[in-house]
């Protein structure tokens, strides 16, 4: 039976897309069976970062108004013949769905899937209810800057709210240069503010960029530091314990992280 | 494929004062009021039991749902306390059926507590803003307070008419708002106000007050930096009338 993981974050911009697309890669490389299903209705990209725009037919809304059958709104993946990709629709809105029509599909997905990974809108209306309301387990992705923080902070806050989505974090985009010249948050300090579980940190790697011009994800990339940083994510979500790259194990940050691994209060 | 939109007058226009419903059936007695607000709907529900005042409810709005779809509703349950699961529900439900549920009105501080930490506003008329009156300060007879065991994150709004504890921290976009003092055994870099019905006497203590703003009755202090080495500190209004922090010293 499949997992229902959500990714959101609150704030747009800082890696959803981008995670879903190299997490489905991973995993499936992995061996694992994935669909993945992008929420933003009206504004989809998951089609394009995972280069498969040219092939949709049907898109998650055709399914839910009944013009076609889930099983042709499936797109195969170029690389793994286990990954699909259910696309937004792009001239309709966030109405078009509701919390209940994505709970259907989901359930109509699990029995034949590992993973199903949904790509949630950036906000807190109606679009990210739709994606996590179908959720076993939330992930939320932020960068170390202040206001996509904030952004992550309230998100967690509503998760935490409901109970029921044990949000972990996934750290996008941070770069080490930048943290030890103070010009950046380090990931300590961010996890000092959010005190949830934390899943990953991403360095920031031009390569992401490259990779979703070209509609390959980093994840692919034996080389890709970015690339590496999902694939150990993509690890821990299996169960694996894997330790993070570039950190000293030592320090305060090492803590923190050991004692949210154990589950004791941050 | 074209979608009709179908055109429905702004609804003051269409509630002509109260429309009371009385809804009675075989095993339930609840009723159902709907009233207009400038922005949207309040619907008044009576009753004993929440199962029944569910049903009367969906059942009023499936009955009429253009009339309801699209509306913004603040609900009115009396005395019902409503864990999180059950207000969770109701809001799914609710947009669903293309309601958005922005306020619940209540008397139970379970429920009040509940519906603020879900975002969930707990009172419809805005507050007018306070001119400088002098408030008889109350003595407050129960010394109530209300005790949160958990941070407080980014976008929730806590308001009690007694004094806050709060065992963790209050992050940037937090609101505390209270009647009597503030206690936070943790950080605050949200925005707190304590005295908040005029109590000049009221206190904030935390382990760190960062805050982005300090609020003591109707004295508001400047922003205060985030402190590099922080100690635990105590805001108060000060003989001249002025609000400070000073470090805590005990003794």
């Amino acid at each position: 039976m499949a997992q229902v993981i959500t990714v959101t974050s609150g704030k747009g911009g800082v890696g959803k897309t981008t995670a879903v697309a190299n997490l489905a890669v991973a995993l499936a490389a992995d061996g694992k069976k994935v669909v993945c299903i992008d929420g933003d209705i009206g504004l989809r990209n998951l089609d394009v970062v995972m280069g498969l725009e040219n092939r949709i037919v049907y898109d998650i809304v055709d399914v839910i108004e009944g013009r076609c059958r889930l099983r042709q709104a499936m797109i195969r993946d170029k690389h793994f013949e286990d990954l699909y990709l259910i696309p937004a629709a792009q001239t309709r809105d966030k109405t078009a769905v509701s919390p209940t029509d994505m709970v259907r599909v989901c359930d109509e997905l699990r029995p034949d899937y590992d993973f199903i990974l949904v790509d949630s809108p950036a906000g807190i209306e109606r679009g990210f209810r739709n994606a996590i309301a179908p959720a076993d387990r939330v992930l939320v992705v932020t960068n170390p800057e202040v206001s996509a923080v904030r952004d992550a902070d309230r998100v967690v806050g509503i998760l935490e709210a409901e109970e029921k989505y044990s949000p972990a974090l996934i750290l996008n985009r941070l770069n080490l240069v930048m943290v030890k010249n103070h010009d950046m948050l380090s990931a300590e300090d961010v996890l000092d503010l959010l005190a949830i579980q934390l899943i990953g940190i991403v360095p920031e790697d031009e390569g992401v960029i490259v990779g979703s011009n070209r509609g390959t994800p980093v994840a692919l990339e034996q080389k890709s530091r970015a690339g590496q940083a999902f694939r150990n994510i993509a690890k821990r979500m299996q169960g694996h314990t894997v330790p993070f790259m570039d950190m000293d194990k030592q320090g305060k940050l090492w803590d923190r992280i050991q004692r949210s691994m154990s589950g004791r209060r941050v | 494929m074209f979608q009709e939109k179908s055109t429905i007058p702004p609804r003051s226009s269409i509630i002509p004062g109260n429309i009371r419903l009385n809804h009675m059936e075989e095993t339930t007695s609840s009723t159902v009021q709907i009233k207009g607000l400038r922005d949207g709907l309040l619907v008044t529900l009576t009753g004993e039991v929440w199962d029944d005042q569910r049903a009367s409810l969906f059942e009023q709005i499936d009955e009429r749902q253009s009339f309801f779809k699209g509306a913004r509703l603040a609900l009115d349950i009396g005395p019902q306390a409503l864990g999180v699961n059950e207000l969770v529900e109701l809001r799914d439900h609710l947009s669903e059926r293309g309601i958005s549920l922005w306020a619940v009105v209540s008397e139970s501080p379970k429920t009040e507590k509940t519906a603020q930490l879900l975002g969930l506003a707990t009172r419809i008329s805005k507050p007018r803003p306070e001119e400088t009156r002098h408030f008889a300060v109350e003595d407050l007879g129960d010394e109530t307070a209300l005790f949160l065991n958990k941070t407080l994150r980014s976008g929730v709004r806590i308001e009690f008419s007694g004094h806050v504890v709060v065992l963790g921290d209050v992050n940037p976009g937090a609101e505390i708002i209270a009647e009597g003092n503030v206690i936070v055994w943790g950080r605050v870099r949200g925005m707190v106000q304590a005295g908040s019905k005029g109590n000049r006497q009221a206190v904030i203590c935390a382990l760190d007050l960062s805050a982005s703003q300090l609020r003591i009755a109707d004295e508001v202090s400047a922003l205060l930096e985030p402190q590099s080495d922080p100690r635990p500190e105590i805001a108060s209004i000060n003989p001249d009338g002025r609000l400070q922090s000073e470090a805590w010293n005990s003794g």
